[in-house]
């Protein structure tokens, strides 16, 4: 019952962080959107461990936290360079 | 004792679920995207804080605790960290933030001066 609550209350955040994901005018409300996707999920997966009595759920859940900020990380940093980056030039090699 | 735990887990769990809703409805409802992110900050803090603080109530001290602490101090990490790029990212791309009524404009005088915005 808590647990489906808990769900429940997720889910209603998807949506309408899918909604800003769909309708979003710039790309970045689109990259916010999607990272608050990805955290909603991690919560998700945490409750749905709890919910079916399954806790190795969790797991899954640390797994996708980390995916979610690399792929945030990444986005971003593409949109902005338009690429993922390159030596900074001479003979030192830049940050990658 | 257990009516306890599950009172405060029941709490924990009901305010992490109204500040997710909460953060929901900014993300659709605020201006721009710069305001977007106090939505998303409710969301990454309080909300995912809050909800997963109510399922280790739940757990108690096993090894389930353990990963659900590993998994808010993540969050807590990487959900600023993310913002601020994103921020970043949204600066060097051209977005302003939306402002009602600056200073400069104020001091400018009234009447029809040029937006800033």
């Amino acid at each position: 019952m808590m647990f489906a609550a808990a769900a429940i209350a997720t889910l209603v955040t998807m949506v309408l962080t899918v909604y800003r994901a769909i309708k979003g005018p710039t790309v970045y409300d689109r990259i916010l959107a999607v990272n608050v996707f990805g955290t909603l999920t991690v919560v998700l997966i945490s409750v749905h461990g709890f919910l079916t009595g399954r806790p190795e759920f969790l797991d899954l859940a640390l797994v996708y936290a980390l995916i979610n900020f690399i792929g945030t990380i990444a986005v971003s940093k593409y949109v902005e360079y338009s690429h993922m980056g390159r030596p900074s030039g001479g003979d030192e090699l830049g940050d990658i | 004792m257990e009516m306890l735990l599950d009172a405060v887990s029941w709490l924990l769990i009901l305010i992490g679920s109204a500040f997710l809703v909460v953060g929901g409805i900014g993300i659709v409802r605020l201006p721009d995207v710069f305001a977007r992110m106090h939505g998303a900050g409710i969301i990454d803090t309080v909300g995912t804080c809050a909800m997963l603080l109510g399922l280790m109530v739940q757990a108690g001290f096993t090894i389930v605790t353990i990963k659900l602490v590993l998994i808010v101090v993540f969050i807590l990490f990487t959900s600023p960290t993310a913002t601020h790029a994103l921020a970043r990212a949204a600066l060097g791309g051209g977005a302003r933030p939306q402002v009602a009524d600056s200073p400069a404009d104020a001091d400018a005088g009234e009447g029809d001066s040029p937006s800033k915005t």
